[in-house]
């Protein structure tokens, strides 16, 4: 049967296809939907672990239990995952193991563009690169036999372009024939002290350089053989896009981009008059080609930063271009907090307060945003803490006062715990807010241990993040409603003058979340034009709600007005009214 | 090879329901016989940020994106989003925009104005210009809400695609209890 897939439902099926019976991630655009498309296989045991270690930790039991399992994060979570990730090459698996890893070249939903292929070569983990839903789906399931083939995890890298594209695959059916996971103790291979890891290592290194050997014959590894003028090695999307660009260069398409097949690259080196290499970012594969001393290039025409399109490659070779209608200077249409967001009126107070905001991920970045314009630092995922404490170290006294470290329920469930747990050990002078909106919602509303339900909809134990911010050690952790704008303000201005460590909580969730008794709509609101004087007061909180309507004529004049459809009835917009302009609808 | 490729961009704002109309494109081509691809950007868009959709269908597909200047048509939900993405087209491409406007944050806090006459100048540029009402047409088809489906129809007369593979997409894409609005919304904007 045929169905047309995303690439990240492409990689679900080819874990259900390779019997996976373990699927663990931490979300992350544009990895997210790998996870929510495998939990429709109920054959596989799928979660959100709080972190991407904690993911692939989980994934690697699974391993070791004898099951095959498969972790999923976007590039940055690997960064979180290194630590197991580059001793798991060591022990090798049990149950196959496959890692994938989704790079957003161009930075479409990230805070860099980090290309994970070197992640494969420093972790010495092989790492298969498919170039469309069909070979996402038909190199999951390889990666799992060669994990167990090579006794090593394997790496599956995608992209924003692989993950969130669709083409049409074949469906096949769930292998049956793997054995029962059952305990079996080995730990001249499962427990990595220096004796035991020294005998490991260089049975890695073999490993690879058998995998090399075999990659020359594998036919995931393709010459195709064209106009031999024009010879190009290349991976992935970057596949596609040459065949549409140069559709008569002959092309050695890798499969494997770690590690390189060195025969087939000479081979095809001398089957072709000019050499080039086409990759997105990093130049991972031209530079281990001109270490074998082949000529090649590819970053000279190429650029290190964003990623590839059909026009930047007709550029590269310079191959005109044609443009119909010249680009126009139109307002810009960035995103934006949703109306009724309850993380809007914190934003308005630390922007009124003055405060100096070290941010982290997740919707709230978006406070950063003019009117609010309320985020001064944002680096990783629960970074804000840290460098909060980090900040009061070097400033005076004074502006110590200023610093809040701003950080969303499920981020600081993912890696900003540790932060806090420093600024009570270290006694840090700043205050931390926690946006618990109940839910992780920039990659698209997914649970987290503190919503109180599993990636199955399932209840679970919801985390009771006051009670945790306490034990932890704590001592002025307060729960404030974010939507009423005084005891926001005064909240937060009382625990920036505080000179301990001091937590606020906020307790609204997210508009977004689908369970009915979590979020209401209240009654909508709407601006009175007979009492409304066009002060712009409510403009200040940047609701895609509320617009301003220049009185006729133009010039500065003119009253706000509320779009009943969009309104959510919050309440945030009538408290900044000083004319009682703004009311609810009876 | 591309001279075989049909490039469709469906673009307009994060919440249109874009996604959705491009699923129901791309289903109606795989089930005509074509190789399809299609791809765009999530995440940020689902705050109201621009959404820009690549549909390319044909015997055989290599890149998931339109490549810059070779867009066939245009299928704009939103005026503005219309207009930002016409250098993606070729000259002679078909545009097809739902004459809705929505004021993007600096627009709706006063600082920048709404550009005016975007659909005269759009239609200056390319001969082949459809504007719908497409809020209007499927308020009168049962649900405003269906108003992609209008366009949706509106489109479905310039491509390769024959009636019974929109029709058959339209059941296996829409909810059931939607399905009625979103065919007579569909054959609204065939009629256009």
């Amino acid at each position: 049967m045929k169905e047309i897939l995303s690439g990240n439902e492409a990689i679900a099926r080819g874990a259900y296809e390779a019997g996976c019976l373990v699927a663990s991630a931490y979300p992350g655009t544009p990895s997210t939907e790998i996870l929510e498309n495998a939990i429709k296989y109920p054959e596989i045991d799928c979660s959100w672990s709080p972190n991407e270690k904690v993911a692939l930790e989980v994934a690697i039991g699974a391993s070791f239990g004898g099951g095959r399992a498969l972790c999923t994060m976007k590039h940055v979570g690997v960064n979180v995952a290194a630590d197991p990730l580059f001793t798991l090459s060591y022990t090798g698996v049990r149950g196959g193991l496959v890692l994938v890893a989704a790079d957003d070249p161009e930075m479409h939903s990230s805070q860099n563009e980090q290309d994970s292929r070197n992640y494969a070569r420093f972790a010495k983990v092989p790492m298969l690169e498919p170039a469309d839903s069909r070979e996402c789906k038909e190199f999951t399931r390889l990666a799992f036999e060669l994990s167990e083939q090579y006794d090593t995890p394997v790496m599956l890298r995608s992209s924003t372009r692989i993950s969130h594209g669709k083409s049409i695959v074949e469906l096949g059916e769930r292998v049956t024939d793997l054995p029962t996971p059952v305990l079996t103790k080995n730990p001249a291979k499962l427990v990595m002290l220096p004796g035991n890891a020294r005998v490991r290592h260089p049975l890695v290194e073999q490993s690879l350089t058998n995998l090399s050997a075999a990659a020359s014959s594998l036919p995931f590894n393709r010459v195709e053989l064209r106009d031999t003028s024009i010879g190009i090695i290349t991976a992935g999307i970057c596949y596609q896009y040459v065949r549409e660009v140069l559709p008569n260069a002959s092309t050695l398409k890798l499969g494997l981009v770690h590690p390189l097949p060195h025969q087939l690259i000479r081979d095809f080196a001398a089957q072709v008059d000019v050499l080039y290499v086409v990759e997105e970012l990093d130049p991972f594969i031209e530079d281990q080609v001109k270490a074998m001393g082949i000529a090649a290039s590819g970053k000279n025409i190429t650029s290190l930063c964003g990623e590839l399109t059909p026009g930047r490659l007709r550029s590269a070779f310079n191959l005109p271009l044609t443009v119909s209608a010249p680009p126009e200077k139109l307002p810009g249409r960035p995103p934006n907090m949703c109306p009724g967001c309850p993380h809007r009126g914190v934003f308005y107070a630390l922007n009124q307060l003055k405060a100096y905001v070290t941010g982290d991920i997740g919707c709230y970045t978006l406070g950063f945003m003019p009117p609010l314009s309320a985020m001064d630092t944002c680096v990783c995922m629960g970074a804000s803490i840290g460098m909060a404490t980090g900040v009061t170290k070097v400033v005076s006294a004074e502006e110590k006062k200023k610093v809040v470290a701003v950080i969303g329920d499920s981020t600081f469930l993912h890696t900003g715990i540790n932060g806090l747990m420093d600024m009570v050990y270290n006694n840090s002078p700043a205050t931390v807010i926690i946006l618990d909106n109940s839910i992780t919602a920039m990659t698209g509303r997914q649970d987290n241990p503190a919503s109180g339900f599993t990636l199955s909809d399932s209840p679970t134990t919801a985390l009771n993040i006051p009670l945790l911010c306490t034990a932890l050690g704590v001592k002025h952790v307060r729960v404030i409603n974010p939507l009423d704008l005084n005891e926001t303000r005064k909240a937060i201005a009382e625990e920036m003058e505080r000179s301990e460590p001091s937590v606020i909580i906020t307790n609204k969730p997210c508009v977004l979340i689908k369970r009915d008794e979590v979020f209401t709509k209240g009654p909508v609101y709407r601006v009175d034009p007979d009492e409304c004087i066009g002060c712009r007061a409510c403009l200040k909180i940047g609701c895609p709600a509320i617009e301003w309507r220049p009185a006729a004529g133009g010039g500065k004049k003119g009253k706000a007005a509320i779009d009943p459809q969009l309104c959510t009835g919050c309440d945030v917009c009538r408290q900044l009214c000083g004319f009682n302009a703004i009311g609810s609808v009876k | 090879m591309s001279d075989q490729i049909t490039n469709i961009l469906l673009v307009g704002v994060g919440g249109q329901g874009i996604l959705l109309a491009s699923e129901i494109l791309s289903e109606a081509a795989m089930l005509a016989g074509f190789d399809v691809k299609k791809s765009e950007i999530h995440g940020m868009s689902q705050r109201g940020g621009s959404v820009v959709s690549h549909v390319r269908y044909g015997s055989e597909v290599f890149s998931p994106i339109v490549p810059e200047g070779e867009g066939d048509i245009l299928f704009g939900f939103e005026l503005m989003e219309t207009a930002r993405s016409l250098p993606l087209l070729r000259t002679g491409a078909t545009v097809v925009a739902n004459d809705l406007q929505i004021s993007p944050p600096s627009v709706l806090m006063g600082q920048e104005v709404y550009p005016e006459g975007l659909a005269r100048r759009i239609g200056e540029q390319f001969a082949d210009f459809l504007l719908v009402d497409g809020q209007k047409l499927a308020a009168d088809a049962g649900n405003v809400r269906a108003a992609n489906t209008v366009l949706l129809g509106a489109i479905s007369k310039r491509l390769t695609i024959a009636e019974e593979f929109w029709l058959a997409a339209l059941k296996k894409m829409v909810p059931v209890k939607a399905l009625e609005i979103n065919v007579c919304a569909f054959q609204m904007g065939r009629a256009l």
